[in-house]
């Protein structure tokens, strides 16, 4: 273990995901952590996510293809990742759980 | 005694609506699932306990539910609908080829004998099974590849597969109805298919008496008739007396032939229930008032039923999968509006009283009758 309580290499972080997911999911908490391997990527977080809830497979993005689904959005420290590869390595705050990745329905549909 | 449970999908959630016998006091319960659009649910009638719910948003897609204790409790089962093999192309609004997508769930159906068989037709249309409880689903892939697929086109409200129904003398044979393509018939439990569209008449595609092309609206079958038909067209209410090899219209007195919903009573296989709705440019009902036609003769005769329905300053639409029978002796008929509420008749539509007025806009109604 490492002074911040992950084991080498892995990291402990914070995803925040919109209100139905959590329903869905039946989280009660605003916020789920997670234990992801470094480097922490979107892919690395959506696997962590859909192997502890597997409801939510197809939610976030694509069966198959695996991509975001168009009207999900991926903030980090008040940047836009929606538009990002998802290899791209998050920023280190998120990657040392002291920002969260948010997981937004987009505002859509009037 | 008999109870009647009724399942009610909207815009914004699942409810349920539960009576006995009597069908006078109606306790509702949810909303279940709350501003998920509910595209169907439906109950076993092997086990009444384990009913089926489509799930779906813009936004998060595809989920399906479970419950195995009546709509107590549910838990998301599998979501994972993938074309077999590389799906292709259909045409496209503007007759362009169009790569098969994935988008939702329209129809539920479970096996009626088995509770952990259960069907699903989606948009792009295609059907499904599911022999887990709803785990895993394998796309019945002989009727998108029986040959007519890449001229199916959508309808206005999407290439869907709506309609499943079951013979309930012939494991081996199901009806399914797509927008905009029609009819189809296996008769060796989905592995080939053929279009059953012969009679059918559509003036608004390029041949009128194709092949396929037709935008079969919602299609209706007695138990115990199971090789009579009744079909909502787009235009036109239509019967097949041959398992769907011949149709003939049976729209008769009807103020419009347009509309969506189509039934069966529960113990007379010639009494029929449509409403008709104004015209495909204004989808709601005639005149401002909320009838339901009721035929005894098998169509072509038709008499209005508007005792305790609303006959001034309506204009609801009652979408294809709103209306069903329950099975007690004196049928009970159930539909549901865009606008929301939810009517029932316990006297096979002689009379009606609204279970419920303000619910999000109702996309389908089923029920259960429970000993």
């Amino acid at each position: 273990m490492t002074e911040s309580g992950t084991t080498d290499g892995v990291k402990e972080i914070r995803v925040a995901l919109p209100y139905h997911l959590r329903i869905l999911a039946k989280i009660e908490d605003a916020e789920v952590r997670l234990e992801v391997q470094a480097p922490v990527t979107v892919r690395r977080v959506l696997d962590a996510l859909e192997a502890r809830y597997p409801m939510l497979g197809g939610t976030i993005r694509e069966h198959g293809t695996g991509q975001r689904r168009a009207f999900m959005r991926f903030f980090a420290c008040e940047e836009d990742w929606s538009h990002q590869p998802l290899d791209a390595e998050l920023p280190e705050a998120v990657a040392e759980g002291r920002e969260p990745l948010l997981i937004l329905g987009a505002i859509a549909g009037g | 005694m008999s109870c009647v449970r009724v399942l009610v999908g909207t815009r914004k959630g699942a409810f349920l609506l539960n009576s006995d016998g009597m069908r006078k006091n109606w306790a509702v319960s949810g909303p279940f699932f709350a501003g998920w659009e509910i595209y169907h649910l439906k109950g076993s009638t092997v086990d009444p306990n384990r009913l089926y719910a489509s799930q779906s948003s813009s936004w998060s897609g595809q989920v399906v539910e479970r419950s195995d204790d009546g709509g107590a409790t549910w838990a998301a089962v599998g979501n994972k609908f993938a074309y077999a093999g590389v799906p292709g192309t259909h045409q496209w609004y503007d007759g362009t080829p169009h790569p098969w997508e994935f988008k939702r769930v329209w129809h539920l159906e479970p096996s009626l004998s088995d509770a952990d068989t259960v069907y699903a037709g989606v948009e792009d249309a295609a059907l499904f099974k599911s022999a887990d409880g709803g785990a895993t689903w394998e796309e019945l892939k002989g009727l998108r590849e029986h040959g007519t697929g890449p001229q199916w086109q959508p309808g206005a409200g999407g290439m869907c597969l709506h309609t499943v129904i079951l013979d309930p003398s012939n494991a081996e044979r199901m009806y399914i109805a797509i927008s905009a393509a029609g009819a189809f018939r296996t008769d060796d439990a989905g592995k080939t298919w053929k279009p059953i569209n012969k009679g059918l008449v559509s003036q608004y595609i390029p041949d009128p008496t194709a092949e396929v092309g037709h935008c079969v609206h919602h299609i209706a079958m007695h138990k115990e008739r199971p090789g009579v038909l009744f079909m909502q067209k787009h235009w036109d209410v239509m019967r097949s007396d041959d398992a769907g090899e011949s149709w003939h219209e049976v729209s008769g007195n009807l103020p419009t032939d347009f509309g969506f919903v189509i039934d069966v009573h529960a113990h007379e296989p010639e009494t029929v229930f449509v409403v008709p709705i104004k015209s495909d440019a204004e989808h709601f009902v005639p005149d401002g008032k909320l009838r339901v036609f009721r035929s005894r003769t098998g169509g072509n005769e038709w008499e209005a039923l508007e005792k305790g329905l609303p006959q001034k300053d309506c204009y609801v639409n009652v979408l294809r999968d709103a209306m069903a029978v329950d099975q007690l002796d004196k049928c009970g008929v159930y539909f549901g509006t865009s606008g929301g509420q939810v009517y029932a008749s316990a006297d096979a539509g002689d009379s009606w009283t609204p279970i419920v007025r303000d619910l999000p806009g109702v996309l389908s109604v089923e029920v259960q009758t429970l000993k």
